[in-house]
């Protein structure tokens, strides 16, 4: 059980957790809840409460801006920070009204957990499948759903088990493993960090002990290793330094390294983290590795395992959730930003749509703000990225209007076709492969004698990054 | 969404291949760690994509933490980038020599901006009220060193769970040519990805402590030893009550006839001797000073007299373009 006074040990972990809801299911309430049962609410902001002896209004302590308090509504994904002994939480708290999904998305983004808010009278509402359904697509590690508003329910397990099972069934359907659930009233804080007699009937954990124990920062198994070069700088005895951090995966002294695009080969000489050097180094560590060989690396190069390269491609498909008030437009010079580089889109096809609220794919014929398309997307140089489904962390991308510098869209990708066509081990054989798909689009002479392609390739590559510094 | 009828099937996650099971962490990370990393990927971020970024160093507790990132995150070398201290006539003598002994020890260029003309004519909180004094002597002063300067990207050490107007704030926050924020121009944020492109005029504020509570900011001070202004810490000081609040008695309005009382008092954070009260206190040091912390709740922008002015004073502040 969390002490209320927590005195915070050295050692905690930080979980990112996103919450939403529809509006009224309780969720301001329920973090308001949260921050004061564990102490953090500071005192100048309870005055926030409703003075004394009236019901104090939790969710006026989350409404920021004076704008949205005026309309009554909550416009922007909102953090909020809370502290046990055991553990330190970032609540990326996600409005439930209508621009819903471009809001939830990016409080998903980075989530270790979700938090799903159900209002125990009405079950599974579409706005709560929406959230569900999001938390799968951008691969939340783990998501609890939480119950509310049990005490309008005489605290009926009955209710809860319903309502479970209807979870149950809707994560089936989307192919996911059945969430936990937690039943609890956030108004009068049972369940939520103590326990209530009335909820007694539920040996499971408390809300708050969910998220004390939620696993943090879970990796895909076997994720491969990914570096996009940041920068490179001199240390004073003149050698070359490449600072950045693994997406993910792990890189260890010894390892060898390959560059793309350039193709370039090294072997990882010394590591440093910024607190001394290191024999291994984990992903999301800044790093300042030192290769073997002084490559002319520079920012846009990915350093990988040679056995582990991602595919050379310029077709991706990919999820798209269009945040801009501007919808897609034909034809428009749209780049593409990865972690790595930024690449001009030739062509945005749409094959079909994800229609939130029933769960179900659908025809389309344009993208609007909030919408879920699958498009295939062709761009003008190669792009490195893995499926967003096997590797989150180095698999999505932004999609930037060039002219009003706007960020149009977030993108999954979810696989390339010709990715798989081409997961052939050998590097040469792809490496060919790839330029006579230049030469067929005219980018390249279809006479250059095939022996100098390699260099060609470098130079090609070479313009890439020039063209982008 | 316009959608046609010729699709209608059930929405299913594109796993494809075996289900990618999910691995612990190998290493558990304590929060310390993954905040430092997360600053310190901005700030090389930063540096990459912008032309001329600077780092806005007010000499509080925020600022130093922000200083020894930046070092951390670009040594062994230099600091590419200056800091800029906005120096609003009415700070406490000891936070500037404190300022100048830091940018000597540590072997950065420090620029010092200040609102001359305003200074000059005798704009002072007392009289103009702090929200007036600020505009002039903060915004304007700021905004002026950063055209002046031509910085594009200024770093600052602001934190989301200052102040509640300060919740919604980005990692990455656009100012228009005039320096002002609007929330439409502001882009979401999503896996450290971050769309950088601006027209000409345009800049951005960057904030790596976003995701910092003071208790982390303390935390890190106390593990990297990093040098903070004696403010800090509890000693012995003339102050005098006005309002309810104790204030520094060098912060007092010059004709007042208010009896100057000695107090054990403290900072809570770093502003103008007029605006920012001190607390009562006996911590004399880091261990001390952080177990009052835990202790007392009151959040540390109360004891700016500017937030207290009406609510949304932070917010107006922002969308004139100071911070
Ligand atoms: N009876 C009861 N009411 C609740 C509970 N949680 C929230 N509410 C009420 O539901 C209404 C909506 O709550 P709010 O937190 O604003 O919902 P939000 O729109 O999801 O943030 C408010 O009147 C709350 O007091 C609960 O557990 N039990």
């Amino acid at each position: 059980m969390a002490t209320s006074n927590p005195t915070p040990t050295e050692h905690r972990e930080l979980l990112r957790l996103c919450t939403a809801g529809s509006v009224d299911d309780g969720k301001s309430t329920l973090i308001g809840r949260l921050l004061h049962d564990t102490d953090g609410v500071p005192d100048d902001q309870r005055g926030e409460l409703g003075g004394p002896g009236s019901e104090p209004d939790w969710a006026r302590l989350t409404d920021g801006l004076k704008a949205e308090r005026e309309q009554g509504i909550t416009i922007d994904v909102a953090y909020r920070h809370l502290g046990t002994s055991r553990r330190r939480f970032l609540i990326a708290d996600a409005p439930g009204h209508e621009q819903y999904t471009r809001n939830m998305v990016t409080g998903a983004s980075d989530a270790d957990l979700a938090l799903v808010l159900v209002d125990a009278r009405h079950g599974l509402k579409p706005q709560g499948r929406r959230h569900l359904l999001l938390s799968a697509l951008l691969q939340v590690p783990t998501i609890l759903v939480a119950i509310n508003k049990m005490d309008l329910v005489d605290h009926d397990p009955r209710v809860f088990a319903r309502i479970r099972d209807e979870v149950a069934a809707f994560a089936a359907r989307l192919g996911l493993e059945a969430p936990a659930c937690v039943p609890l009233a956030a108004r009068s804080g049972e369940n939520v960090v103590h326990r209530s007699p009335r909820l007694a009937w539920h040996d499971g954990p408390t809300l708050l002990e969910h998220l004390e124990s939620a696993p943090v920062g879970r990796r895909p198994t076997g994720a491969p290793w990914r570096f996009p070069v940041q920068g490179v700088q001199r240390d004073e005895a003149g050698g070359r330094q490449v600072m950045g951090s693994s997406r993910s995966g792990c890189v260890h002294v010894g390892d060898e390294v390959l560059a793309l695009p350039s193709g370039r080969r090294s072997r990882v000489r010394a590591i440093e983290t910024v607190n001394g050097a290191t024999p291994q180094a984990r992903p999301d560590e800044p790093l300042r590795l030192r290769l073997a060989d002084e490559l002319d690396l520079g920012r846009g190069e990915l350093l990988v395992h040679p056995e582990e390269a991602p595919a050379l491609t310029r077709d991706l498909e990919a999820h798209l959730v269009w945040f801009d008030q501007e919808p897609l437009k034909r034809g428009h010079p749209y780049l593409l930003k990865t972690p790595q580089l930024v690449e001009r889109v030739e062509s945005v096809e749409l094959l079909d749509g994800v229609a939130v609220e029933t769960a179900s794919i659908v025809g389309i014929d344009g993208l609007a703000q909030n919408d879920i398309g699958r498009v295939r997307l062709r761009t003008h140089g190669p792009v490195f990225l893995d499926s967003y489904f096997e590797n989150r962390r180095f698999g999505s991308f932004l999609l930037v209007d060039p002219v009003t510098h706007a960020t149009a869209a977030a993108g999954l990708v979810s696989l390339s076709p010709e990715a798989d066509a081409e997961r052939s081990d050998d590097l040469q054989e792809r490496f060919e492969s790839f330029l006579h798909g230049l030469q067929a689009d005219g980018l390249l002479a279809s006479d250059a004698a095939t022996t100098d392609w390699p260099e060609r390739f470098l130079a090609l590559g070479r313009e890439l990054v020039t063209r982008r510094a | 969404m316009s959608t046609t009828p010729l699709i209608d099937r059930p929405f299913v996650l594109p796993i494809t291949g075996s289900r990618p099971t999910t691995e612990p962490a190998t290493v558990s990370r304590s929060h310390l760690d993954a905040l430092e990393a997360e600053a310190i990927f901005l700030f090389r971020e930063v540096v990459a994509e912008f032309e001329r970024p600077v780092l806005l160093y007010s000499v509080g507790k925020d600022s130093s933490v922000l200083l020894r990132l930046a070092k951390k995150a670009f040594a062994p070398g230099r600091l590419p980038f200056p800091l800029l201290h906005v120096d609003t006539g009415f700070k406490h003598p000891e936070m500037l020599a404190f300022r100048d002994r830091i940018a000597r020890s540590e072997g950065v260029e420090l620029i010092v901006h200040r609102n001359e003309e305003a200074i000059a004519s005798g704009v002072n909180p007392w009289e103009s009220g702090c929200g007036a004094c600020c505009a002039q002597l903060k915004t304007k002063a700021l905004l002026d060193a950063l055209t002046e300067g031509r910085f594009d990207a200024a770093f600052g050490g602001a934190r989301r769970d200052e102040e509640k107007s300060r919740a919604k704030e980005r990692v990455l926050s656009f100012r228009d040519r005039h320096g002002r924020w609007e929330p439409r121009n502001q882009r979401p944020e999503l896996w450290s990805v971050f769309n950088t492109r601006i027209h000409p005029g345009e800049s951005v504020r960057a904030f790596p402590l976003s995701n910092w509570t003071e208790a982390d900011v303390w935390e890190y001070v106390d593990r990297e030893d990093i040098p903070v202004a004696p403010l800090y810490f509890a000693a012995r000081r003339p102050v005098v009550e006005l309002d309810g609040r104790l204030l520094p008695a060098t912060g007092a309005p010059p004709d007042h006839e208010l009896p100057v009382l000695e107090r054990r008092t403290r900072f809570r954070s770093l502003g103008c001797g007029p605006c920012t009260g001190v607390v009562e206190s006996g911590a004399s040091s880091l261990a001390e000073l952080r177990a009052e912390l835990q202790a007392s709740r009151s959040s540390e922008r109360a004891g700016r007299l500017i937030d207290h002015e009406n609510d949304d004073a932070m917010e107006r502040k922002k969308r004139d373009g100071y911070f």
